[in-house]
């Protein structure tokens, strides 16, 4: 039954730092090089869908509480409808234009060819990530090889020399400032790729291999989750994401290029 | 004033019908109505304490249900996915379209009948069939399916995908499956019946704006259900006749390999919501048709702007089914179709302005009655506002791709359309219901009823848009105590304790509703007795000879229609027919 006390961690005071912190809107952190230009892009609608909310209540409270006239005849029709429909059509139009801009410089051209490559495959219910080595080619990798027992989740072919190099990880770790080109897998059923504080989402379908690119700015550990219902363990389906200064995370690979059978 | 005719004795001139044919197995279009009604009731209450056993786990992820235990996170899953399965179908479609579609439509075009008997009591029981497969799923082995309402292979068409995905899969399929047969015979039904059976002088544009409504929805339905019934049918092949639409070569589901031929998930989801997105226009239609008509009644007004309304109610349905792609900016669609479907989205955004301001404009200075049911239409408006203003933002893929699958939506489609579908329904229910049993609601609880779903509402899904903007994702069955120090840090950002909030406003707001039931079973036999037309409506379900219940075999007087609904003045209003007792 309902326990009397509320087992939530979270204090009331936490409730005012947190929510209140990026008070009206509160987006976590922004720490990638497109966010920002997003981030303002959604605060400037979010203002406008509140002003026209509060400015519809007000036109349909007054109308409510106004004493009583003749109804408005039809030949106000441009008036009280057409004009303002216009003016609202192009305030749409223009936030189309601005979102469409902002949308074709992330998706519609690839990413630059000397962005780091990394793959990225969803599986029930865990994330790996594919680093291609220094010869800058990924192995094959065949599903009847599968198994996450013998330490190769992703059925990467053996046979292949390209794959002796690559490196598979648990978490994703980029360097800062620098664009990565992400190639997105789903190994069984459809799974979202999401990391909030890079603002940034994208499904992995099976059978597909999409690709995405953005640059991380700010170093720190982030959240990658599963944003697509996946399956019983979807909730707690999410990696981290570790982002380094470019010293640090070139320290990073080499370590662990070395420590490769 | 029209003397109520049901003060006689209602059935005095009928044939004698036994219980069963005059109740259970009838063609009176009436009783049809009424069935499908008590049908969604039985849905409602059962998706709506699905939906609290949700927020109560999402509260208190420990709580213990008595005869079930902790509910897991493959139940909660399952209750996502019922709680989305039969509020779409069998309340949001079920009681608007097929419920007072059958008990007021053939009314309001001066028809005595619908089209086809027979085919509406078919579709009425094949649409009970699928409530009650679905229902049933809960207790397969497994238990209910687990993919949620949108059912996105491979999830749902691999049984080792998790459980629920075997028997429990199947039955969903089974259920939707003839719900989509019940739909398509019922939309027929409906089409031809406001084509062929209008009475005299009932043109096109003396229409009420609910049979324009009840009419695109229905053009909607047939190309949506149609879509969706070959989709269920290729799913069901893909899990049992080992074909390949949806399941890509070499796909792996947990421990399953797929080894056939090289189909795509991709094409589900353009399928499903080519189904999908008119379906919620479907939902919301017949619901801003009776909006418009009931603001116009309570102000004693014609709609502002008709012929624009009717164009408007048309242009919807058209655009409805242009945007299917607004589902998908992150789902692998190619960019550029992410452009233009958010084009064609954003386009519906005029139509719907469109609709706002005539609504603006009718009501502006016009001091209604306040009545029930004119507070349910008003707070449809507002609803329709609210919900209305969220779908340019998430209409544009760059906003989309931070939004997509967070609270966000699930407070923009509960506005637009589950709260301003429900509360058309309400509308419709305080005001037919003197038509139906003679007697009148209680106001003074029905007022009640209002302000305590509209607060409720409001309380209960605005804060989603705060939970949403911080990310939160939707479908977790749990936000707290989840593996990995960066997503439970992010996910603990502000946004649980409003979490508890949300569930204290949605138990109120699904307590305010036992007023409502009150008020319908005391009020059916103990409410004020109605005069014949006692919101001194203009419409022809108010006719007397067309009342249901009242009797059809009395007169076949010839029913014909003058002009066109809404003419009121302040003192007075002319019906839409000739009764020579019209105040004029």
């Amino acid at each position: 039954m309902i326990p009397l006390t509320m087992p939530h961690p979270v204090a009331p005071h936490a409730l005012l730092s947190g929510l209140f912190r990026n008070l009206p809107w509160p987006l976590p952190q922004d720490a990638s090089a497109h966010g920002p230009a997003l981030d303002l892009h959604l605060f400037l609608n979010l203002w406008i869908a509140l002003g026209l909310f509060a400015l519809a209540h007000l036109l349909l409270l007054i109308g409510l509480l106004r004493r009583r006239s003749p109804e408005p005849s039809e030949d106000r029709i441009w008036r009280i409808e057409y004009l303002p429909l216009a003016a609202l059509a192009l305030l749409f139009i223009a936030l189309a234009v601005q979102a469409e801009r902002l949308w074709a410089a992330t998706r519609y051209t690839g990413a630059d060819p000397a962005a780091l490559q990394v793959e990225v495959t969803g599986m029930q219910f865990a994330w790996y990530f594919r680093y291609p080595g220094t010869d800058a080619t990924f192995g094959t990798t065949q599903p009847q090889l599968v198994s996450a027992a013998e330490g190769n989740p992703l059925g990467i072919d053996p046979s292949d020399p390209h794959s002796h190099d690559d490196l598979v990880t648990s978490e994703l770790v980029l360097p800062a400032g620098r664009e990565v080109d992400l190639r997105l897998h789903a190994q069984d059923v459809i799974h979202g790729f999401a990391i909030p504080e890079m603002r940034l989402k994208q499904n992995a379908v099976p059978g597909q291999t999409i690709h995405i690119h953005f640059t991380p700015t700010q170093p720190g550990t982030y959240a990658i989750l599963c944003t697509q219902l996946c399956g019983l363990g979807h909730y707690r389906m999410n990696a981290n994401l570790r982002v380094l200064p470019p010293a640090d995370f070139a320290q990073w690979i080499a370590e662990k290029e070395k420590a490769q059978p | 004033m029209i003397p109520n005719q049901k003060s006689a004795n209602p059935h005095a001139l009928r044939p004698r019908l036994s219980f069963l044919r005059r109740y259970i197995f009838t063609t009176d279009h009436h009783v049809i109505g009424l069935q499908y009604l008590a049908l969604a009731l039985v849905a409602v209450a059962v998706g709506s304490t699905l939906s609290l056993l949700m927020r109560l786990h999402l509260s208190w992820p420990n709580l213990a249900l008595p005869f079930h235990g902790p509910i897991l996170p493959e139940d909660y899953l399952a209750l996502v996915t019922l709680h989305g399965t039969i509020m779409l179908f069998f309340v949001l479609t079920t009681a608007p379209q097929s419920g007072f579609g059958n008990l007021i439509l053939p009314a309001q075009i001066g028809s005595r009948t619908m089209a086809f008997p027979l085919l509406n009591a078919a579709s009425f029981w094949i649409t009970a069939a699928a409530l009650l497969t679905l229902l049933m799923s809960t207790f397969a082995q497994g238990g209910a399916a687990i993919s949620g309402w949108t059912a996105y292979p491979p999830l749902s068409a691999v049984a080792s995908a998790g459980p629920g995905q075997a028997l429990g899969m199947d039955l969903w399929l089974l259920s939707i499956g003839l719900f989509a047969i019940a739909s398509t015979i019922a939309s027929i039904n409906t089409l031809v019946t406001i084509i062929n059976l209008r009475c005299d002088g009932m043109t096109w544009e003396r229409l009420p704006l609910t049979v324009w409504g009840w009419f695109t929805a229905a053009l909607l339905s047939i190309l949506a259900f149609s879509v969706l019934l070959a989709a269920l049918v290729l799913l069901f092949c893909d899990r049992h006749a080992g074909t390949s639409f949806f399941l890509p070569a070499g796909d792996l589901v947990n421990g399953t390999l797929h080894s056939g031929g090289n189909g795509s998930p991709l094409l589900w989801l353009h399928l499903f919501w080519f189904f999908g997105h008119p379906e919620v226009y479907i939902a919301i239609l017949p619901g801003m048709g009776l909006t418009s008509m009931l603001l116009a009644n309570f102000s004693r007004r014609k709609v502002f702007a008709y012929r624009t309304m009717i164009l408007t109610t048309l242009l919807i349905g058209f655009l409805g089914i242009l945007v299917w792609g607004h589902h998908m900016f992150v789902a692998g669609l190619n960019p550029f179709a992410g452009t233009a479907f958010s084009i064609s989205t954003i386009a519906i955004a005029i139509p719907s302005t469109a609709k706002v301001l005539s609504w603006l404009a009718t009501t502006w200075r016009s001091r209604p009655h306040l009545t029930t049911a004119m507070l349910f239409s008003l707070g449809f408006v507002s609803l329709f506002i609210t919900g209305g203003l969220t779908g340019p933002i998430l209409a544009q893929p760059i906003l989309d791709q931070y939004l997509h699958n967070t609270f966000f939506v699930v407070a923009h489609f509960h506005f637009i359309m589950a709260m301003a579908g429900i509360f058309g329904l309400f509308s419709a229910t305080y005001y037919w219901f003197p038509l139906v049993t003679g007697r009148m609601m209680s106001e003074s609880l029905g007022r009640l009823h209002f302000w305590g779903t509209f607060l409720g509402a409001y309380t209960t899904f605005l804060p989603m848009h705060i939970t949403g903007l911080a990310a939160e994702p939707r479908h977790y069955a749990q936000l707290t105590g989840i593996p990995g120090t960066a997503a439970a840090s992010l996910l603990a950002h502000g946004s649980i304790p409003l979490q508890s909030h949300i569930t204290y406003s949605a138990i109120f707001l699904a307590s305010v509703q036992i007023l409502f039931f009150i008020n319908l079973i005391h009020s059916s036999h103990h409410g004020l007795p109605a005069t014949g037309n006692p919101w001194q409506a203009t419409t022809l379900e108010w006719h007397p000879e067309l009342a249901p219940f009242s009797d059809q075999f009395a007169s076949n007087e010839r029913i014909a229609v003058v002009r066109a609904p809404c003419a009121y003045s302040d003192t007075s209003f002319q019906t839409q027919w000739d009764t020579g007792h019209n105040p004029e």
